[in-house]
């Protein structure tokens, strides 16, 4: 009976530990107005956990960001439960027209992905064409010894291995941001598979995240496959340098991802600024952004939680970059940050200018 | 804590307890079929934009909306049947050795243990061991074989399953064995039967439809399971060529690819996925039954 009474009051304890616990969780999901809430991109989450970090020790506001994936994002923006979404994409068609309203897309970081391969004693050595990463990749170059890869890798010794793609197999930016670059230099590639979050490889293997895909490459001699420079970085994967739209083959890193993005960009941002034109820019990069309502008044928001939320990215853009570089993010370029600026004033409460 | 004394407090209760358990009962049966309609209801769009096509194509194509499941239909049954296959000889010695030659003692309690532990390992952790070690035996094999030398595929990511699935028709076939009555095996004994034949003539068919119900479960688990399957089948959604080649799964491709479904049809074609499956189980739950039932009765 004791022994029962103990467990009872341990019970009782539990529930009202938890109890407490929803209280709290209903407390920072209402509206109020010092807790701000945002959801989507993963690959973005390292950074804004910093940023947001930071932010809250300054200002004392508390942003409460769910990394869920991009397309969660856009989903919970859709449906207003937060306030803003990210995503290492713009919004589709679809995604637009179910919206509704016009959304602004504010680049918040710069990301790359870099081509890693697994060539015994070649280490970061390779280069290569846009020409031939989408001749690899459509499965038309088989082997290493191709000339057409040996003829720009003079004084290289590449093996005669065969070929072994790898991409991944479960939808991603990354993969959206990889095949869109291959879209625009490549019109056999545009025509057979197209660039989307996941497409219909024409060959190779599918690892399921970059883990997977960096799994198999390290494994497989001869293989080749594409991750996050982030993850590159951070592994001490093997990657190619790649020629640009200007002709110069580039080493990804943190300083040519982020000269890709300064060139003249659109007004709204929403752009892959992938081939770019920036003669030192690396060619395969975008932008992750932030998304949100043009129009901050809906569903009774307050006008000082729309202040907050516009301060917020306002800091994100300026002083938030200083931790992209030791997080190994890029930094917006001077270009981009302009735009940034330019729209995050776009953005109104009740058709007045909120900045 | 009260006892409830006198004939009437009785009563209460077991009217409260039956009333209760038929409730969960019920709960379980609006649960699976709620699983259903939801599956019916979120496929419409796709299976209005693709029809009884979406059976037997042989494209997924996210981008231009052309959704075929062929390929993953067979690398579901595929790599279920072969795990199975590879599954049974090992989870019936396991059955008989711990149903009747060691039934007692601490061994026995062991190896029982570690055999549930089996299934007690997460599969991601199963996914990554296949992975980093036994795609790399594989692909030695391979070599050896003489074919494409992937690694990964439907042969790997059927032994991964093989692995993962031998404690269910495992632990099902020691207790059915155990439950075999003492006599009818002293009788056999008596009449100068060795061990083996015994265990053939007399244990084995007394135990046949619980051994099949154990077969039975575990392909239940081969046919959903997802992460490990994931890491070690190449994800590729060309139709298989050979056991070895690479493939995918219902299940594989949903967890892949749902996160980021972003338009309509896209997202419906996973769910019907979804619902493929769920038939697909429904149907060879349905053929097991039917099998077991042929065996009581005979």
């Amino acid at each position: 009976m004791k022994k029962f009474l103990g467990s009872l009051k341990q019970k009782v304890a539990a529930a009202l530990l938890i109890v407490a616990a929803l209280g709290v969780q209903t407390k920072v999901s209402a509206q109020d107005d010092k807790t701000i809430l945002g959801a989507g991109s993963s690959f973005i989450n390292p950074l804004f956990s910093k940023i947001f970090a930071d932010y809250n020790q300054k200002t004392g506001i508390q942003v409460n960001y769910q990394s869920i994936g991009s397309g969660g994002g856009i989903l919970q923006l859709t449906n207003k439960t937060v306030d803003f979404g990210a995503s290492d994409g713009p919004l589709n068609d679809e995604q637009t027209a179910k919206i509704g309203v016009p959304a602004l897309h504010i680049p918040q970081a710069s990301g790359a992905v870099v081509v890693t391969y697994n060539l015994p004693g070649e280490n970061n050595n390779i280069s290569l064409t846009p020409g031939i990463i989408a001749d690899i990749f459509l499965g038309n170059i088989k082997m290493w010894n191709d000339t057409k890869i040996t003829s720009i890798n003079k004084g290289v010794n590449i093996p005669a291995l065969p070929i072994l793609v790898v991409h991944r197999s479960d939808g991603s930016g990354t993969t959206a941001i990889f095949t869109n670059y291959l879209s625009k230099v490549s019109p056999d590639w545009k025509a057979k598979v197209g660039g989307g979050g996941s497409v219909n490889w024409p060959a190779g293997l599918g690892g399921k995240g970059s883990e997977g895909v960096s799994g198999l490459v390290k494994q497989t001699p001869g293989g080749i496959g594409y991750v996050e420079l982030i993850y590159a970085l951070q592994n001490k994967l093997d990657y190619a340098k790649i020629q640009n739209k200007k002709g110069k083959f580039i080493v990804p890193s943190i300083a040519s991802v982020t000269a890709a993005g300064n060139v003249k960009l659109p007004d709204d941002a929403k752009i892959f600024i992938t081939d770019t034109d920036a003669a030192d820019g690396y060619p395969i990069a975008g932008f992750t952004w932030v998304l949100i309502y043009k129009e901050q008044n809906y569903n009774s928001r307050s006008s000082a939680r729309a202040k907050e939320l516009l301060k917020l990215l306002w800091w994100n853009i300026h002083d938030g970059q200083k931790f992209c570089e030791p997080l190994n993010y890029s930094p917006l370029s001077k270009e981009a940050v302009k735009v940034a600026e330019k729209i995050l004033k776009s953005a109104t409460y009740g058709g007045k200018a909120i900045l | 804590m009260k006892k409830a004394t006198g004939s009437s407090g009785k009563i209460r209760t077991e009217t409260l307890f039956r009333q209760s358990l038929i409730a969960i009962g019920v709960a379980m049966v609006i649960l699976v079929a709620g699983i259903l309609f939801t599956l019916i209801l979120e496929s419409i769009p796709s299976i209005k934009h693709l029809g009884l096509k979406y059976l037997w194509g042989t494209t997924w194509d996210p981008l231009n909306n052309v959704y075929g499941a062929a390929p993953f239909l067979l690398g579901t049954l595929l790599t279920s049947f072969l795990a199975l296959i590879i599954s049974i000889p090992f989870s019936f010695a396991i059955a008989i050795y711990l149903g009747e030659y060691n039934p007692k003692g601490w061994l026995s309690n062991f190896l029982k243990n570690i055999v549930e532990l089996i299934a007690a390992v997460p599969s991601v952790i199963y996914g990554f061991w296949g992975l980093l070690v036994l795609v790399p035996l594989v692909r030695s094999l391979e070599m050896k074989l003489g074919v494409l030398p992937y690694g990964i595929g439907i042969f790997t990511a059927s032994l991964v399953l093989a692995m993962m699935i031998i404690p269910y028709a495992a632990s099902l076939g020691r207790e059915m064995i155990r439950l075999v009555p003492a006599p009818l095996k002293e009788a056999a004994y008596s009449l100068g039967a060795t061990r083996y034949e015994v265990i053939k003539n007399v244990i084995l068919p007394y135990t046949k439809s619980g051994l099949f119900a154990g077969i039975l479960l575990s392909l239940g688990r081969a046919l959903g399971e997802t992460m490990a399957v994931t890491m070690v089948i190449g994800n590729t959604s060309l139709i298989p060529t050979s056991i070895f080649a690479p493939g995918n799964t219902m299940a594989s491709v949903i967890a892949n690819e749902f996160t980021e479904a972003d338009h309509t049809v896209y997202l419906s074609a996973l769910i019907e996925l979804g619902l493929v499956l769920f038939l697909v189980t429904v149907v060879i739950n349905m053929i097991g039954k039917r099998i077991i039932k042929r065996f009581t009765n005979e």
